[in-house]
């Protein structure tokens, strides 16, 4: 390249109106990367944007603003542009430390906008002492140049000033080599290099391939650890672009304990991994707790406790068949292990997630109208948790699961182990939902007074089995008309009715009922029938659980308000599981809970580089901003004039509050 | 050095005593609940708060009020929380939420008075202004110390100082700004400009109130284990230092065009003096500012094993960061002035409140604490 070319592209480069314009840019670029949520899978972007622009996004590197190549690009030549400012300002900024400039000739000093002539009868020596004293005591160092019939005091204070100009922009220089050396840039190129392909989590379950292997000299990276109670790895992931490379680790750690520990209020306080850490090299082990905020550095690498994960617990489940043919088959306990899939019926089993123990709010709650004077007074006082009612509580160890079937379409189902109470009233919770975005819609089955679900299960197929209803019509009737004979039409008209009420709940349950009156009830008479069927199934149910206990041979229940109310939500229960979708209501009976740990690990050589940077960026912007440059000359002629003027390299109010002070003090001097 | 400790007057050393006493205090009573770094903050913080004091001597007497106002709700607590509820002077003055309360109250006023000084020209009114911010100020800031005691009433492990969720950071945003636009005051000799600042002050105050009565955000909550960091203690006072000290530099240049358009402009400061204002504001914000985006990036770096990885939070604070270089750039080695840069900070400022609230809003990340 000619000379001249080279010239204008440092010209360029170390311009500050290069500089600003690739600021400008690199703000722009960052808040794209804000506002397009980055390293999504790409189906959500292809969902939000469209086929038009996804793949047009794509191409610029929108999901993945700052690993961008031309992003990079803008990275490296602000490095540039500010490493060519440097060398380019930096002689004439020392030059400017280190020179006093006593050769100032007079001429130029009256070109100062801030200068004052003054007359002196001391004799120059003791005025140029006594102003030399007394710029020192003001922080000044001082020159004296001896001329032709004149003497220059020519002196400076603050020439940290430009030192900070170099500290500042060395920073910046600093924490952008560190910064780029821990970034994307080093992994592009060993992928380049060494022809290395991210794979796919999928085809990590079977084999790792060599192509997305990395080894342990990899210069920097950034990558993820899972490891499951009581196991050991020394794989760390890494996510590319939409793929996966695996990264040989120099140690292999194992995980000994997972350990959540909480407030009362449920909020999260402390989350620890203990592990063993086996240096691969040496053989050697050692012993450490890593949490959150307390990392642990081995080997060069950082291990973080980033999140936790179930790491394959085991599960006792049982099902209660609910689809129309109870009797059959009595299903068999099943053992499931969380993450894991089994067939189930005609559909698939998904185990999702476990939780051993979950802290709810197990308030009633209760709208209490508030005035504002209320209100103030409980905003006053104490910023402690006012008493608001809220009362927290572990309820117990939940699951969830999908149900897929053939077609591929799912229902997530969230089942709790023990009984909640609610209302007074001990149920078993199992929330279902049909889309992720959907809340879990729970159905409440009530248990017995010994704390058991078996009883509802027993009293429903009973109460909707076929066969039996004919007898539970008869016993119903028999118990509303005790004193009918067994040809009474009241008795006989009583029975068809039952049974006609209890086909039409074990259809659909209320909402069959309902449909029923609406079709067949003139408006104005619907309350009450609907209070009859009403009636009438409460009646059945109560009688339906007496034959129950009689076949088991246990005694008939006295009836109190409490077991009508177990009536009732039984009733509420068959009633919402025509909408629960599952075929059996999954009772979790047991588990052995494996946790697992997710770390985060690192090398990153720069992270040194950056802090080292920060420290002198800071010491230099401290520098730039809050040291003043300040110079002073006071030429003294043999003839008693005195020229006295100041400049500063940045033009301040207290600039001028300085000129003057000064001023007026060398004034006193004289 | 020599020359400055020669200035010091008797006041000066009592008050240094005083803070060394409050410190060593403080490390004998509480060094059990503290790990190296959090003793190395309360070391660090006697000369800070000793320097400040005797670098600009009203803060002295602040300190002196604060200290006095938080040993008088401390003291009436005698260690019950419960006592909030019952002692009259606890309930109606003491406790954290009723001090600042009157904080918000005073504050208010404050800016009232600033207006009333300003427009009538009034220098009573104007000083009352002036007592009236200081006041505020002792108040909330005694209010942020009886809260620090009470969450470790509600338990030793919830106890934390307050700077760790939204509420707690607004009171410290207002008492941060009005210090620094007090010490301006002080330096420029002018009341004019307190009828602007407060705005920002009174905006604040007024989310405060929103956010505690419709939100219930005043509540101490305890520290999740990602904010259970000795960094989060120095990082978030520093952050909050460089807003406050852009959003004083936003309202000066308002008053600033307001000025130059000749509205007001007999009655505020020459616009020499509401530049270099601008000017001094900035300056400061900036060297806050990079030092609390360093000390986050020193947090991250332990928290989540990467000192900067592109949150959005982050990414917001780097470009509030740029803006405030660029400002100083052009101010500085191309020597613009004039209302360009007037309009710049003002705008600065909306850049800031996004980066401080609307990345919470509409952005989502790992800062989610902050969420409203
Ligand atoms: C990330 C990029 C940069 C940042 C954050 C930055 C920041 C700063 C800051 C805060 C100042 C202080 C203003 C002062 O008191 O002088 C400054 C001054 C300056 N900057 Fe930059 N700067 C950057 C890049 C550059 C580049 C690339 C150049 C070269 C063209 C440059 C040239 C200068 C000059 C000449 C000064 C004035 C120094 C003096 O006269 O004391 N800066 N910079």
């Amino acid at each position: 390249m000619p000379n001249s070319t080279l010239r204008a592209w440092y010209e360029l480069l170390s311009s500050m109106r290069f500089a600003v314009s690739l600021l400008t840019v690199l703000s722009i670029a960052s808040i794209i990367g804000t506002v397009v949520k980055q390293h999504e899978p790409f189906n959500n972007y292809l969902n939000q944007f469209g086929p038009f622009w996804f793949p047009l996004f794509e191409s610029l590197g929108l999901y993945g603003v700052y690993n961008a190549s031309w992003f990079l690009a803008i990275l490296v030549f602000l490095l540039a542009s500010t490493t060519l400012c440097i060398i380019r300002q930096s002689p004439q900024m020392l030059r400017e430390m280190k020179s006093f400039r006593t050769h100032a000739r007079e001429a130029s000093l009256r070109q100062f906008a801030h200068k004052e002539n003054f007359l002196s009868a001391q004799p120059p020596a003791t005025l140029a002492a006594a102003a030399s004293a007394y710029l020192t005591s003001q922080g000044f160092r001082v020159k004296e140049d001896k001329r032709d019939g004149a003497r220059l005091l020519a002196a400076k204070a603050g020439s940290a000033n430009r030192l900070g100009y170099l500290l500042a922009h060395g920073g910046i220089v600093v924490i952008l080599v560190g910064g780029l050396l821990d970034g994307n840039l080093p992994l592009r190129l060993l992928l380049a290099l060494e022809d290395k392909h991210p794979t796919t989590f999928a085809q990590l379950r079977e084999a790792i391939p060599a192509q997305a292997r990395l080894s342990e000299g990899t210069l920097s990276f950034r990558g993820n650890l899972f490891v499951p109670e009581g196991e050991r790895s020394s794989l760390a992931t890494l996510n590319v672009d939409d793929g996966v490379l695996v990264q040989d680790l120099p140690f292999e750690l194992a995980l000994e304990k997972f350990s959540i520990e909480h407030y009362t209020t449920g909020a999260p306080k402390r989350f620890a991994s203990e592990v063993i850490i086996t240096d691969r090299a040496s053989g050697q082990s050692e012993r450490h707790t890593i949490e959150v905020n307390h990392p642990l550095t081995f080997k060069g690498l950082t291990i973080y406790q980033s999140s936790f994960d179930d790491g394959g617990s085991s599960l006792e489940l049982l099902p209660h068949r609910l689809d129309a043919n109870t009797q059959a088959t009595p299903v068999k306990a099943l053992s499931a292990t969380v993450g894991t899939q089994q067939p189930f019926g005609d559909q698939t089993l998904e185990i999702t997630s476990f939780r051993s123990f979950n802290i709810e709010n197990m308030a009633d709650t209760q709208s209490t109208s508030q005035t504002i004077f209320s209100t103030l007074q409980s905003r006053m006082g104490s910023a402690a948790r006012h008493d608001d009612g809220k009362k927290f509580v572990n309820v117990g160890p939940n699951f969830q699961f999908k149900l897929r079937d053939a077609a591929g379409q799912a229902r997530e189902y969230q089942n709790y182990m023990l009984p909640i109470t609610q209302e007074g009233r001990a149920f078993m919770l199992s929330g279902m939902r049909t889309s992720p975005n959907e809340n879990f819609r729970y159905l409440r089955m009530p248990v017995d007074e010994d704390g058991r679900i078996e009883s509802f299960f027993a009293l429903r197929n009973t109460l909707l089995n076929e066969s039996a209803r004919h007898e539970i019509a008869r016993r119903f009737a028999k118990s509303s008309l005790p004193k009918a004979t067994a040809t009474d039409p009241m008795l006989t008209g009583l029975i068809d009715t039952a049974e006609r009420t209890l086909s039409l709940f074990a259809k659909d349950g209320f909402t069959a009922v309902g449909g029923f009156i609406e079709k067949n009830v003139p408006a104005d008479e619907r309350e009450k029938a609907a209070d009859v069927f009403v009636k009438i199934l409460n009646g059945c149910a109560w009688e339906a659980l007496q034959w129950v206990r009689e076949k088991a041979a246990q005694p008939r229940l006295e009836f109190t308000e409490p077991r009508a109310q177990y009536v009732r939500d039984a009733l509420w229960a068959m009633s919402d599981i025509f909408h629960y979708g599952a075929p059996a209501y999954l009772q979790l009976t047991g588990f052995e809970e494996v946790r697992a740990s997710v770390f985060q690990i690192t090398r990153s050589p720069g992270q040194a580089w950056v802090f080292l940077g920060s420290l002198l960026l800071v010491a230099g912007v401290y520098f730039m901003l809050f040291v003043r440059e300040r110079r002073a000359f006071v030429l003294i002629k043999d003839s008693g004039d005195v020229l006295f003027a100041m400049s500063a390299n940045r033009k301040t109010l207290d600039f001028e509050n300085a000129f003057v002070l000064h001023r007026d003090a060398l004034k006193g001097l004289l | 050095m020599k020359r400055f400790l020669h200035t010091l007057r008797t006041m000066d050393w009592l008050y240094g005593a005083g803070l060394l006493a409050l410190g060593v205090f403080a490390w004998v009573r509480y060094d059990h609940h503290m790990d190296i770094f959090e003793e190395a903050i309360l070391l660090s913080s006697v000369p800070a708060f000793a320097w400040l004091g005797w670098w600009w001597k009203p803060f002295q007497k602040l300190a002196a009020a604060v200290l006095l106002l938080s040993l008088a709700g401390i003291g009436l607590y005698e260690g019950d929380l419960a006592r909030a509820e019952k002692v009259f002077l606890l309930k109606y003055i003491f406790s954290s939420q009723t001090l600042i309360g009157w904080m918000c109250m005073l504050f208010f006023f404050a800016n009232g008075a600033y207006w009333l000084g300003l427009l009538r020209k009034s220098e009573f009114a104007a000083g009352s202004g002036t007592a009236l911010t200081w006041c505020a100020i002792a108040m909330g800031w005694a209010g942020m110390m009886v809260r620090w005691h009470e969450s470790y009433l509600i338990g030793a492990d919830v106890g934390h100082i307050p700077v760790s969720n939204l509420y707690e950071v607004f009171v410290l945003f207002c008492l941060i700004t009005s210090l620094i636009y007090l010490y301006y005051e002080g330096v420029y000799r002018t009341r004019q400009m307190g009828a602007f600042v407060m705005l920002v002050v009174s905006a604040a105050t007024g989310f405060l109130l929103w956010y505690a009565f419709t939100r219930g955000a005043h509540e101490i909550q305890p520290l999740i284990p990602a904010l259970q960091s000795y960094w989060m203690k120095i990082h978030v006072p520093a952050n909050f230092v460089g807003y406050g000290a852009f959003a004083i530099a936003a309202m000066v240049g308002v008053a600033y065009l307001l000025a130059a358009r000749g509205v007001l402009a007999s009655r505020l400061p020459s616009l020499t003096v509401l530049d270099d204002v601008m000017y001094r504001a900035i300056a400061i914000g900036f060297a806050f500012f990079t030092l609390a985006t360093i000390l986050g990036a020193l947090w991250a770096a332990e928290a989540w094993g990467t000192y900067w990885q592109w949150d959005p939070k982050e990414t917001w604070a780097l470009i509030v960061w740029l803006n405030y270089g660029a400002w100083l750039h052009m101010r500085l080695t191309k020597g613009l002035r004039g209302p360009l840069l007037a309009w710049w900070a003002v705008m600065g400022l909306g850049v800031t409140t996004f980066a401080f609230l609307g990345v919470n809003m509409f952005l989502s990340g790992l800062h989610s604490y902050g969420a409203l």
